[in-house]
């Protein structure tokens, strides 16, 4: 239940900030929405049901290694990740869509559409 | 001969990566570069043919990694499907790898190594039969991306990188969560061990999530908004590169859980279904829509895409048969297309079609291979789109959704209305001397390794134009007076930058020709999708 329950909150706390308009926001909003998957994945091992590995001895009771391999495994490519992200967010500030939109000059639409975005 | 083959299918992966990383320690202006990037595709290409060739009788080729026994081992497994796929998708990598080397885009830092590193991931997550060792390959697959999306796109275009790596790491995300999911319900992730346990509603759910995510990665509508965006700022040849793998290994995967975990049952395939005709009609309007070349040819990609999810909403034999087929053939033409898109914008440095016009008389080749490609996409003989797209309409029909069929067909009249939009604008429209500019401004700028937003004096753009008129175009009237300055027939589009784009618009006819063997090829891959067992067979290795 506290797994569902601290799941539940990161994902909302992590959909909130992506949604924000900087990119700082939007990468620890995936930090938290990573760690909510994570947790997930722990919890499919079925954690409530089992024990600690080696204590005790009854192998049928000890922890599902498998998603905790997962995790591992999932852990390392969100840093990655993170680190391409972070780099994005300091090589290209102003690309911050945070302030509000001015009107669009000739010039500025041109250069726009150079580039191969339709306006 | 199999056995060897087996033991060797997880170089596919491994070569490419480890290539890959010996090109990063190589100095970045060393030939080798090339060498090295260009020979390692096509070993791959080889060993996809290879692996084809092989699977092409129905045999399913397995390899339990570290020989633990099956359905513990991690398995690559190759049927004739997956073969298939990494063999077209090799081919468009070859291709377009080809066009960066004409470009000398390739002689960018670490864009070989990238390129070879996103070709092992390809394979990988084609090969793989295991649902969290796909997330893993689909991951090594964007990483590159990342890289060549941001090296090879112009200054200021981060914003749509930013767009591309949300985007794509959001799916991620959801994706690892519909894998825990059916862990969590299934308590394996064992593509093969899950062979029907979409029976049960619980797993069925856990997957639908799983597919969610795979839709997005696919572009499929509504979540297709991003894949415009984002390609329209790469480098053309890497949206050609894109187009080619991406957006298809993600159809892959749609094709590999619809047959193994749910087995084509009716009601997820309606959904299916009903997303996918909303693709195909969307993409093809908004297409209509765009006043730019490359993004109109990218939501001719998306509207592709729907085409393809037809093929497998149908479950069919003969839909699924189709689908494949048009999923080859789209593979091809679309990096056709985009390539010569790709031509004409490293050329004259603008894709918009107000501004490029009148390249019917002065470029031939390129004019060929737009003609091909987008005859092709349209859906005319002799072209392999005209086979792929005949058998999609006869399977909806035959499958008693007359519905689709007719969708198929309007849908293909709105292609040709945007193809002629194109054709109109820029190769029938009468050449303006700002064409010549155009070209002079994008050759001083690949020159002096300016940027976009970096100005050039109007005066030695003019000055490079008259020299370019003064080599290419020498007037004809007599006595040196132009008399028609429409009439030049030199070329300003090299060669080399066209021909990648011919290869494929050639393979398109030959394709269209043998319809026997792209349709042959389609139906084997199909059969071992509608009955999994040789597939799971293979995999749990019992």
């Amino acid at each position: 239940m506290s797994l569902a329950l601290s799941v539940g909150l990161l994902v909302a706390a992590g959909t909130f900030l992506l949604l924000q308009r900087g990119m700082i926001r939007i990468i620890l909003g995936f930090v938290l929405l990573t760690h909510a998957v994570n947790l997930l994945i722990i919890s499919a091992g079925g954690i409530a049901r089992r024990d600690a590995p080696f204590i005790g001895g009854d192998t049928s009771m000890a922890a599902d290694p498998l998603p905790q391999a997962f995790v591992l495994t999932a852990i390392v490519i969100a840093f990655a990740i993170t680190v391409v992200m972070a780099t994005l967010a300091v090589v290209s500030r102003g690309d911050d869509d945070d302030t509000e939109s001015e009107t669009q000059t000739d010039e500025d639409s041109d250069s726009v559409s150079k580039r191969g975005e339709s306006a | 001969m199999i056995e060897l083959i087996s033991v060797l299918m997880p170089l596919f992966v491994g070569a490419p990566l480890m290539l890959g990383a010996v090109l990063f320690v190589i100095p970045s202006k060393h030939p080798l570069q090339q060498a090295i990037g260009m020979g390692s595709l096509l070993a791959v290409l080889a060993g996809a043919a290879t692996l084809l060739a092989v699977t092409f009788d129905g045999t399913v080729v397995s390899h339990q990694v570290a020989l633990w026994p099956g359905g513990i081992a991690i398995a690559f497994v190759a049927d004739s499907f997956s073969s298939l796929m990494l063999a077209a998708g090799t081919l468009v990598a070859v291709i377009s790898f080809l066009y960066m080397m004409a470009s000398g885009e390739s002689k960018s830092p670490a864009i070989p190594a990238l390129v070879l590193i996103l070709i092992g991931g390809v394979a990988g997550a084609l090969l793989t039969a295991d649902l969290f060792n796909l997330f893993v390959f689909i991951e090594v697959m964007l990483l590159p991306s990342y890289g060549l999306l941001i090296f090879l796109s112009r200054r200021g275009e981060m914003a749509a990188s930013r767009l591309y790596v949300v985007v794509n790491l959001l799916a991620s995300t959801l994706f690892l969560a519909g894998v825990g999911l059916i862990y969590a319900v299934q308590g394996t992730v064992n593509l093969a061990a899950l062979a029907g346990a979409g029976n049960d509603p619980a797993t069925a759910i856990a997957t639908a999530v799983a597919l969610a995510a795979i839709a997005v990665k696919a572009a499929v509508f509504p979540v297709h908004g991003w894949l415009a965006r984002a390609y329209a700022a790469a480098s053309p040849a890497v949206a050609a590169l894109f187009s080619g793998l991406h957006t298809k290994v993600a159809v892959y995967i749609v094709y590999r859980i619809s047959a193994v975990i749910f087995e084509g049952q009716s009601a997820w395939m309606l959904a299916i279904l009903i997303f996918a005709s909303l693709t195909l009609v969307v993409g093809a309007f908004a297409a209509l829509g765009e006043n730019n070349m490359r993004t109109l040819m990218i939501f001719q990609m998306v509207s592709g895409i729907g085409f393809i999810l037809v093929g497998v909403a149908l479950f069919t034999p003969l839909g699924l048969t189709s689908g494949i087929a048009y999923m080859v053939h789209h593979m091809i033409v679309m990096g056709a297309l985009l390539l010569t898109v790709s031509a004409i914008e490293h050329t004259y440095g603008s894709g918009m079609l107000s501004k490029v016009s009148g390249l019917r008389t002065r470029e031939k080749l390129v004019t060929a291979a737009f003609g091909i490609g987008s005859l092709s996409l349209v859906g005319l003989p002799p072209f392999s789109g005209f086979i792929a797209k005949y058998a999609l309409v006869l399977a909806s029909a035959d499958a008693g959704a007359v519905i689709i069929a007719g969708l198929l067909i309007v849908t293909s009249l709105l292609v040709l209305a945007s193809m002629m939009k194109i054709w109109a604008e820029v190769f029938n429209g009468k050449r303006e001397t700002d064409v010549e500019l155009l070209a002079a401004r994008e050759r001083i700028r690949t020159r002096e390794g300016l940027y976009e937003d970096e100005s050039i004096s109007e005066e030695a753009v003019e000055q490079e134009a008259a020299l370019a008129i003064e080599h290419i175009d020498p007037p004809r009237g007599i006595l040196g007076v132009d008399d028609d300055p429409h009439d030049h027939h030199g070329t300003r589009v090299s060669v080399m930058l066209i021909v990648p784009a011919l290869m494929l618009g050639g393979l398109s006819v030959a394709l269209g020709l043998g319809g026997e063997v792209l349709l042959q090829l389609a139906e084997q891959a199909s059969s071992g999708l509608i009955d999994t067992s040789d597939y799971v067979k293979a995999v749990i290795g019992k």
